[in-house]
């Protein structure tokens, strides 16, 4: 399991927990107010299962091109917050309110970069023998 | 449960498409046989997506990918379109079981297969197994890249 580093999008303060989430599973919905809420140092850590949640890459790909922007958590939040309206109207309508540049948005959500970023993390998952989403771990394993 | 160094039991089972699939079809190739209980039980689910996902990094391997449940080829062919994913499935329905039990991956209380995985080599010969604990818990991809060896 790569520790925090650099690539990782961290909010929050307190001991680390990780988080491997897909954007498209209504289990990782369900949980994300709880999990945000805790005293942690948390990373999400994209999880795309596509094959499951088809949506999940263009969901993914919409949270780093507005982490660009410096909104990642923001977008992250909105969508788990409204979990129903996720197509890319509703992307760009969400990006809007967040004052994102909007052509900006699009060109970097579907940027060979952005893609190979979350491929990467969800590689990471695996290595980690992440299984099914939300997973998550603490400095000493997997925690609930 | 089949060791490592023992010959592949040879089998015939028939696929979601009703095709017959012969063990020996994979000679020259490796297979990695997926044991699991059922379709569209809440795990199996998770396993066969995630396994989807990797798809491509396991056939750069030279590895090819099979399920065995004991549903019928009819449940094999709705699981695989509402996953979304295009691993062949296997039906060990009639008789029951057979193939499972001559894997040992059989639980004979709850009537399915145990989630097991067989790698068979190129002659056949199995290479190496993984045996979950309980049915409940499924392994994860990193479990067969590592029998693979590979990255």
């Amino acid at each position: 399991m790569p520790p925090l580093g650099p690539e990782d999008r961290i909010r929050g303060e307190g001991d680390d927990l990780i988080l491997y989430a897909d954007l498209g599973c209504p289990q990782c919905a369900a949980a994300w107010e709880e999990i945000a809420a805790r005293p942690n140092r948390l990373a999400f850590r994209h999880f795309p299962v596509a094959s499951k949640h088809p949506r999940s890459p263009a969901l993914h790909a919409a949270t780093e091109a507005a982490g660009a922007q410096g909104r990642f958590f923001e977008m992250v939040d909105s969508i788990y917050g409204d979990h129903a309206h996720v197509d890319d109207p509703h992307l760009w309508a969400r990006a809007e309110r967040l004052g994102l540049d909007l052509q900006r948005f699009e060109v970097e959500r579907r940027s060979e970069a952005v893609a190979a970023r979350v491929r990467a993390q969800f590689e990471s998952g695996i290595r980690a023998g992440v299984t099914s989403t939300p997973a998550l771990f603490g400095a000493h394993g997997p925690r609930r | 449960m089949i060791a490592a160094g023992e010959p592949a039991p040879d089998f015939t089972l028939r696929d979601q498409d009703g095709e017959k699939v012969f063990l020996s079809d994979f000679k020259g190739r490796k297979v990695l046989l997926v044991f699991y209980p059922a379709d569209f039980s809440p795990v199996c689910g998770d396993q066969f997506s995630i396994y989807q996902e990797v798809k491509p990094q396991i056939a750069e391997q030279g590895v090819e990918l099979v399920g065995v449940s004991v549903d019928s080829v009819w449940a094999h062919k709705a699981f695989r379109e509402k996953l979304g994913v295009d691993t062949t499935l296997l039906s060990d329905f009639e008789p029951k079981g057979e193939v499972a039990r001559a894997y040992g991956s059989y639980l004979e209380r709850a009537g399915t297969a145990n989630r097991t995985l067989v790698l068979v080599d190129e002659n056949g010969m199995v290479a190496w197994t993984h045996e979950s604990p309980h049915p409940a818990e499924f392994p994860g991809a990193n479990v067969i890249f590592d029998a693979l060896g590979a990255r």
